[in-house]
């Protein structure tokens, strides 16, 4: 199911200054990101670069996701499951002290979760505690969810940046001095520059050494900055590089690595589902099939990223490659056109936010509609503010693109309201069969089934995965090259000699 | 003298008011809610809800301003919705930035314009003078952002001299400091002297045909002493009147330069806050701008009165 990496490492040197040998091995490292997080508290809002510095890092789970995309345990060592999925019982670590002393245990897991699911409860992805009826601690090394219904995801989402343990004393400040019980502690944020997080001495899992003392996060939001900053060691690793079309230039500057993985930012172009002529589905099916996406990734993301057929990317269990379902086939797709009415074409209005993905792939899709008499005028909206307010909110629009970054969001086509303003039952039920079951191969096998009946029905037209552009120092180890989920775990990095 | 500040003053409040009214409008009726932006695309509406109310967005707009501007009355300028602290100490915290960086390019910009007008104005329409013609054109034209650009592929990525981005901290010592800056003050500082150049020979020249400078020739001062003593103090109204309109550009070009060099600066901030719709944000940094801007034309008056006599006797 995972796509086999494309590891490029390139050789030869065009730019010389070649650093003299160091004598100890290098125990800090600097990593570039483009966007800066606003706030560092994952539990109290959206935006993936909060988890990306501190989650995992700083923040950890009852359970976590592991590179693969796995649920594995982390404070809960173990859990079980009750024969009717409505009672989880956790083990939770023993020692596990947050970086202020506090112990943790199942009072203050329960606080944690409690706070996240409440009635004054900002927590961006709250909907997923919502099967919680109680908490329960009978010992501190025990905790019980008591659930309203089963909710087969629910150790997945407890792994979730968003679900991350914080303890009572500390919890309001997070937000600009997170206190957590991960390998790293906080040490400070000089705002609209760097986070700096140095090594927790006191980590509870003495069976993962950390190897790194120091570790910054610098925020550098231009490509071309990233790129500069990269090259004269400013920087060491931008685990996310902004721009594909500057890849080429790492090329023969044999100290750095590129490493083309994938993340789980899908790239798609919703349609509004109840707004004529795209409530009708031969309509949707057409557009689809006037798309050739090798040739999208190709003109919009320099041939970096992977096609996708359905709301599902490589990463994530259960994947099938469903790009087969609607191949690229204008002819087909102008006699569907004909046979929903429109023999002459039509036309419509793109939203397409600034981002430079969403304006290439606009206007390749402009001139592939046109290739079927269909008229596209592409109207640009502002990213996240105006594009939030009138598509997320309003669903005032016919067509509009945009990166979905959430991991596993297949259900969001079963949302109502959201902006697709898709309604299939059959669709909604299937997802209620995943949450009713706690077996992992048969949530597969459903997943399955939604991602063929989303790829069979086009609500949105399904693009691309976008790429992970990992660029660092080539003797940094222990990055992830793939992104199951939005991070940039730490613990595992070091120092090649 | 105190009447002129009294009055200065005066202004300063009613455009301060002015401004925060316009811009607290201007906000609300951009589309976009903060609380949605932070949110994302999954959060439910109850969760949207409760953030809009513990960020006192539920309130009607009269009362947010009223609110507001009894802090900033009370020398509170708020939280700011997206980073969660005192915009005060934000806005302190990126003016370590921005106004070393705007006074690096104000004197790198006079230290290279005035010489450079004034011994074009001595050889007009000699070759210096055709050169310095061509510098100043040349900066002009060519915009800050791209000029910053070319030094970080110069001095950075081939050379290897200066950061190619970014802000140590001025606790990383002021010579680490310095160097983070002395390419942003270099890019923001081109244009400026250029068209300083133009203004500076332009107005050197007019003075050099006035008679108090032919009588400081006939009385027998060298030509130098000439110049320097009497043409340059005389020529520098203009100069100075034009360095404190570019304080303005300065401002706005800091937030291009900011973004190439990745500075931590106030244009960064204010960037941010608006892409973010951190209303609170953007208001106190218009807010502050506009004091900014209000503030350097007094003091720019106030140089008039101490480079020309005649104004100081004007104004007693």
């Amino acid at each position: 199911m995972r796509r086999a990496l494309l590891a490029l490492t390139v050789s030869t040197a065009a730019l010389g200054a070649v650093l003299p040998a160091q004598a100890a091995p290098k125990t800090s490292v600097t990593i570039g990101m483009a966007v800066e997080p606003t706030g560092l508290d994952p539990t109290v809002a959206a935006p993936v670069a909060i988890g990306q510095v501190t989650w995992q890092n700083v923040f950890e789970g009852l359970t976590t996701v592991d590179k693969a995309g796995k649920v594995q345990p982390q404070l809960a060592t173990r859990w079980e499951i009750s024969p009717d999925g409505k009672t989880y019982t956790f083990t939770l670590a023993e020692g596990v002290t947050f970086h202020n002393g506090v112990a943790f245990d199942s009072s203050v897991a329960k606080f944690a979760i409690d706070r996240a699911r409440g009635a004054d409860s900002v927590n961006p992805q709250k909907r997923y505690f919502a099967a919680i009826e109680s908490v329960e601690t009978p010992d501190p090394a025990t905790l019980v969810l008591k659930l309203s219904r089963p909710a087969g995801s629910l150790l997945y989402w407890l792994g979730w940046p968003a679900s991350v343990m914080v303890e009572p004393k500390t919890a309001a400040d997070n937000k600009t001095t997170p206190v957590g019980t991960g390998p790293f502690k906080f040490v400070s944020w000089a705002k609209g520059s760097k986070v700096e997080l140095a090594k927790n001495p006191d980590y509870w899992n003495k069976s993962a050494p950390v190897k790194l003392d120091t570790a910054s996060f610098r925020f550098i939001a231009d490509a071309q900055a990233q790129a500069a900053a990269l090259k004269a060691g400013d920087v060491d690793a931008f685990p996310e590089f902004g721009a594909p079309e500057l890849i080429a230039s790492f090329e023969g500057d044999k100290k750095i690595a590129t490493v083309i993985g994938n993340t789980e930012l899908k790239v798609v172009a919703g349609m509004n589902n109840a707004r004529k002529p795209f409530s009708d589905k031969r309509v949707r099916q057409a557009l689809m099939m006037a798309v050739d996406r090798a040739t999208v990734v190709d003109g919009a993301w320099s041939g970096f990223g992977t096609p996708i057929g359905s709301h599902y990317t490589p990463n994530d269990r259960g994947y099938k490659d469903l790009t087969g379902v609607h191949p690229y086939d204008a002819e087909k797709a102008k006699a569907l056109l004909s046979e929903a009415g429109f023999p002459s074409g039509f036309s419509f209005t793109m939203k397409a936010p600034q981002m430079a993905y969403a304006q290439r792939t606009s206007q390749i899709l402009q001139a592939m509609f046109a290739e079927i008499g269909v008229t596209m005028t592409i109207e640009t909206t502002e990213f996240p503010a105006k594009w939030v307010a009138d598509v997320l909110k309003a669903a005032d629009y016919d067509m509009t693109i945009v990166a979905h970054a959430e991991p596993m969001d297949i259900d969001i086509f079963a949302r109502d309201p959201y902006y697709f303003n898709y309604k299939n039952a059959a669709f909604n039920a299937v997802l209620a069969k995943v949450e009713a079951t706690a077996d992992l191969a048969e949530q597969d096998k459903l997943y399955g089934e939604a991602q063929a009946m989303l790829a069979e029905d086009v609500p949105a037209l399904f693009l691309f995965v976008m790429p992970k552009l990992g660029v660092w120092d080539a003797k940094l180890k222990g990055l992830w090259e793939n992104e199951p989920i939005p991070s940039n775990v730490l613990s595992e990095v070091f120092w090649q000699e | 003298m105190i009447s002129i500040l009294t009055r200065r003053t005066i202004s300063l409040v009613v455009t301060l008011l002015i401004v925060s009214l316009l811009i607290f409008t201007v906000m609300d009726l951009l589309p976009g809610d903060p609380a949605a932006i932070m949110l994302g695309t999954s959060a439910s509406p109850d969760t949207l809800a409760a953030l809009q109310h513990s960020l006192g967005l539920d309130r009607p707009l009269p009362i947010r301003y009223l609110a507001w501007l009894a802090g900033v009355a009370q020398g509170d300028l708020g939280q700011s919705y997206t980073y969660g602290v005192p915009v005060a100490g934000l806005i302190a915290e990126r003016l370590t930035v921005t106004l070393p960086l705007a006074l690096m390019a104000v004197v790198l910009s006079v230290a290279v314009a005035v010489p450079l007008g004034v011994q074009a104005a001595r050889r007009h329409n000699g070759p210096f003078d055709a050169v310095a013609g061509v510098f100043s054109y040349i900066s002009i034209a060519v915009p800050a952002f791209w000029v910053g650009l070319l030094l970080i592929i110069a001095f950075s990525t081939m050379l290897g001299w200066l950061p190619a981005g970014g802000f140590p901290g001025w606790d990383a010592g002021l010579w680490q400091g310095l160097k983070a800056l002395l390419l942003p003050a270099i890019a923001l500082a081109l244009p400026q002297a250029g068209v300083l150049t133009r203004i500076a020979r332009a107005a050197v020249l007019d003075v050099m045909n006035e008679d108090f400078v032919r009588t400081a020739r006939a009385k027998g001062l060298s030509e130098e002493a000439a110049v320097w003593r009497h043409a340059v103090p005389n020529a520098l109204i203009p100069v100075v009147t034009m360095l404190g309109l570019q304080f303005t550009f300065l401002i706005a070009g800091a937030v291009l330069v900011e973004n190439v060099f990745n500075l931590p600066g106030l244009g960064r901030l204010a960037f941010q806050a608006l892409s973010q719709r951190d209303v609170i944000v953007m208001q106190d940094v218009v807010l502050f701008f506009s004091a900014l801007v209000i503030v350097m034309n007094f003091l720019v008056d106030l140089a008039y009165l101490a480079i020309d006599p005649r104004l100081r006797a004007g104004a007693q």
